[in-house]
C-alpha cells in the first residue's frame, strides 16, 4: 500500500491539466518545455558574450585614443617623433619616442636572431626530418617553452644569462639589451617553431615526392621544395614572433634596465616601451598629468606596432593556407 | 644516408634540444638557490623589510582568489561567446566580425590590457585597485584562449549527433545544453586550464592597475586592494640585495610548481579527449 500511496498525485494532475486545451497536441517531453522566447533570450545572451570581444577592441582603442589625445594637447608631433630623448619625468622634459622604440627594436632584433635559426631548425625537424613518435613527444616539450611565465625568464636573465654574459663580455652591464634579448629568444622559440612546422607540414606531400622522384636528396628537397613553398607561413610565423617580443613586458623590464636611450649598443642599459609603462605604474603618478597620460602615448604607439604586425602576419597566413 | 644529411640532422636536432637543456640547467639552478628559503614560514608569512623574514602568505591567497575571480568571470563568457560562433551564429557577418576581432585581441599585447583595465575598471567603473578589478582585466586577457579552445573542442563533436538530436524535434538550445556542451567539456576544460596558467604568470597587467607589493593584510573581499605571486616575485627581483633574490627563486618556485600541476591536468585532459574520439 506504500508503493500506491508513492505514486505521485503531481503526476495525475499534471496529465490531467494537458489534457485540457492542448489535448489534440502530442504531449511535450519535459525536455521540449523551452519556448521560442526562451530561446531567443539565450540565443541574445550568447550573442552578448561573442560581442563582448568587439567591446574589448572598442575599448582599448577608445581609452588609448582618448588619453594620446589628451598627450598630444599638450605635446607636439615634432617633439614626440623629432627627438631622440626621452625624460617626461625631469625638469628638463623631452618626449622623444625613439628613445624608447631603439630600446624595443634593439631586445626583439636580438630576440629574433636567437629564435630564428632554433625556431626554424627544430620546425624543419619535427616536420620533415623526426619519426611520428619523436615528433608527439618532442612538440608539447617545445610549448612548455612558451608556458614559464615571463617574469620567471625576467629573472633567469638577471640573475644568471647576464652574470654568464659578464664572464665573457665584461664590459657588460649589469642590465643590459643583450641578456634580456637572448632570454625573450628563448621564450619565442617554441612560437616560430610551431607555427612554421604548421607552415612546412602543409606542403603537399606530392611536392616532396616529385622532387625525390627527380633524384634530389632529403636536404634538397627540404631546401629547395618545401622551404620555398612554405615561405609566407614561415614568414608569418616570424613576424607574430616579432611583434610578441616587441610586446613583451617583464623579461626587459627586469633585465634590459630603465634608461631610456637612443642606442644600438647591446651592452648599456636601455629602456623599451613596455618597460617605461611598468616604471610610471610602479611609481605613483597621480592621474589625469602629463606624465600620466604619457604612458597612454607609449602604449597606443606600442599597440598600432603590433596590431600592424598581427595583420601582416595573418595576410600570409592566408597566402600559405590557399597553397596548401 | 649522407653525410651532409646526417650533420643536418644533428644540427636540427641539437637547435631543439639546447633550448630546453638551458630551460633545465635554469630550473635546476632555481631549485638550489630555491630550497633553503621553502619553509613553512615563508609559504605563510607576510612581506617584510628583512628578506629572511618575508613570506608569500598574501601573494598565495591573492593570486587564489585572482584566479577565482577571473576564471569566474571569463569562463561562462568564453563558453558563450565560442557557443554563438560555433552553433547559432556561423554564416553571419556580424560572427566573422566576431571571429577576425578575436583572432586580434590574442595578439594584443598583456600589458595593453592593462592600460584598459586601469583606465575602465579601476578609473571610470570606480572599482579602485581592487582584486576584482584585476580579476576583471585578466578575464579580458585571457578570453580569447578560452573561445578558442572551446570552438575547438565544439567542433569535434559530430554533426551526426546534432541532426539526430535535432531529427527527434530539439530546439537549437536543447541541441547544444544536452548534446553539444555535454561532449566538449574536457575541451572547454583543457581551455580553462590554459587560460587559468597564463592568467597566473601574468605580471605586467596587475602592475599597471596597480596591484600593492607590499601588503600585511589578506583581502578580504572583491573589493580589497591586493597582491598577487608574481607581484611579490617581481618586488623581491627588483631589490638589489642577494637575500631578496634567493627569496625570489623561492616564491618562482612555488609559482612554477603551481603551473605544472595545472599543465600535467591539462595535458591528461586533451590525450583523454583526443583518445575518446579516435
Amino acid at each position: 500500500m506504500d508503493v500506491t500511496s508513492a505514486t505521485p498525485p503531481t503526476l495525475a494532475a499534471g496529465a490531467g491539466a494537458g489534457a485540457g486545451p492542448n489535448a489534440s497536441r502530442r504531449p511535450a517531453p519535459p525536455a521540449a518545455r523551452a519556448t521560442p522566447a526562451r530561446e531567443h533570450l539565450i540565443e541574445g545572451f550568447l550573442f552578448l558574450c561573442g560581442a563582448l570581444s568587439i567591446l574589448t577592441t572598442l575599448g582599448i582603442l577608445i581609452v588609448l585614443g582618448y588619453e594620446t589625445a589628451g598627450f598630444f594637447s599638450e605635446v607636439s608631433f615634432g617633439q614626440f617623433f623629432g627627438d631622440t630623448e626621452w625624460t617626461p619625468l625631469f625638469a628638463d622634459k623631452h618626449f622623444g619616442i625613439w628613445a624608447l622604440v631603439s630600446g624595443t627594436v634593439l631586445t626583439s632584433a636580438i630576440a629574433i636572431t636567437v629564435a630564428l635559426p632554433f625556431g626554424l631548425l627544430s620546425a624543419i625537424y619535427l616536420s620533415e626530418l623526426a619519426p611520428r613518435q619523436t615528433r608527439r613527444v618532442l612538440k608539447p616539450l617545445m610549448e612548455l617553452l612558451a608556458g614559464v611565465p615571463t617574469i620567471v625568464y625576467g629573472f633567469f636573465a638577471l640573475s644568471v644569462v647576464t652574470p654568464a654574459l659578464q664572464t665573457v663580455i665584461p664590459e657588460l652591464a649589469g642590465f643590459n639589451a643583450l641578456g634580456a634579448g637572448i632570454v625573450m629568444g628563448v621564450m619565442i622559440i617554441p612560437m616560430i617553431s610551431s607555427l612554421s612546422e604548421d607552415a612546412l607540414h602543409a606542403v603537399p606531400q606530392s611536392l616532396r615526392e616529385a622532387a625525390w622522384g627527380l633524384g634530389g636528396s632529403r636536404l634538397a628537397g627540404i631546401f629547395q621544395v618545401v622551404l620555398p613553398a612554405a615561405r609566407s607561413g614561415v614568414a608569418a610565423a616570424i613576424t607574430l614572433a616579432l611583434s610578441r617580443a616587441i610586446g613583451e613586458t617583464m623579461i626587459v623590464a627586469i633585465a634590459a634596465g630603465q634608461q631610456p636611450r637612443f642606442t644600438f649598443d647591446p651592452r648599456v642599459p636601455v629602456e623599451t616601451m613596455t618597460a617605461y609603462i611598468v616604471q610610471i605604474s610602479m611609481g605613483d603618478v597621480p592621474a589625469g598629468t602629463l606624465e600620466f597620460r604619457t604612458v597612454f602615448a607609449v602604449g597606443a604607439a606600442l599597440f598600432l606596432m603590433t596590431f600592424a604586425m598581427n595583420l601582416f602576419a595573418q595576410r600570409l597566413a592566408k597566402k600559405y593556407r590557399r597553397l596548401g | 644516408m649522407q653525410t651532409r644529411e646526417r650533420l643536418f640532422r644533428i644540427l636540427c636536432v641539437s637547435c631543439l634540444a639546447l633550448p630546453l637543456l638551458m630551460l633545465a640547467y635554469l630550473l635546476g639552478r632555481l631549485v638550489v638557490d630555491a630550497w633553503p628559503r621553502l619553509t613553512m614560514a615563508f609559504l605563510t608569512g607576510f612581506p617584510s623589510r628583512r628578506a629572511e623574514d618575508a613570506g608569500i602568505l598574501p601573494g598565495i591567497v591573492g593570486s587564489l582568489y585572482l584566479i577565482l575571480l577571473t576564471i569566474a568571470l571569463a569562463l561562462p563568457v568564453g563558453v558563450g561567446a565560442a557557443l554563438y560562433l560555433e552553433e547559432f551564429g556561423q554564416r553571419r557577418r556580424l560572427a566573422q566580425l566576431i571571429e577576425v576581432n578575436i583572432a586580434n585581441l590574442a595578439g594584443v599585447p598583456s600589458i595593453i590590457y592593462g592600460l584598459l583595465g586601469l583606465e575602465v575598471f579601476v578609473r571610470f567603473m570606480g572599482l579602485g585597485r581592487s582584486l576584482i578589478a584585476g580579476a576583471a582585466t585578466l578575464a579580458l586577457l585571457v578570453l580569447p584562449v578560452i573561445i578558442m579552445s572551446t570552438r575547438e573542442a565544439l567542433r569535434t563533436v559530430p554533426d551526426s549527433l546534432r541532426e539526430a538530436a535535432v531529427g527527434l524535434g530539439a530546439t537549437r538550445w536543447q541541441v547544444v545544453r544536452r548534446i553539444v556542451l555535454p561532449q566538449a567539456v574536457p575541451g572547454i576544460m583543457t581551455g580553462s586550464i590554459l587560460a587559468v596558467s597564463r592568467a597566473i604568470g601574468e605580471t605586467a597587467p596587475l602592475v599597471v592597475i596597480g596591484a600593492l607589493t607590499f601588503i600585511t593584510f589578506l583581502p578580504d573581499g572583491p573589493t580589497a586592494p591586493f597582491t598577487a605571486l608574481p607581484i611579490q616575485i617581481f618586488n623581491w627581483v627588483s631589490r638589489p640585495q642577494a637575500a631578496f633574490a634567493a627569496n625570489a627563486a623561492a616564491g618562482i618556485l612555488v609559482l612554477m610548481v603551481t603551473l605544472l600541476a595545472l599543465n600535467a591536468v591539462a595535458i591528461y585532459l586533451r590525450e583523454r579527449m583526443q583518445r575518446s574520439h579516435r
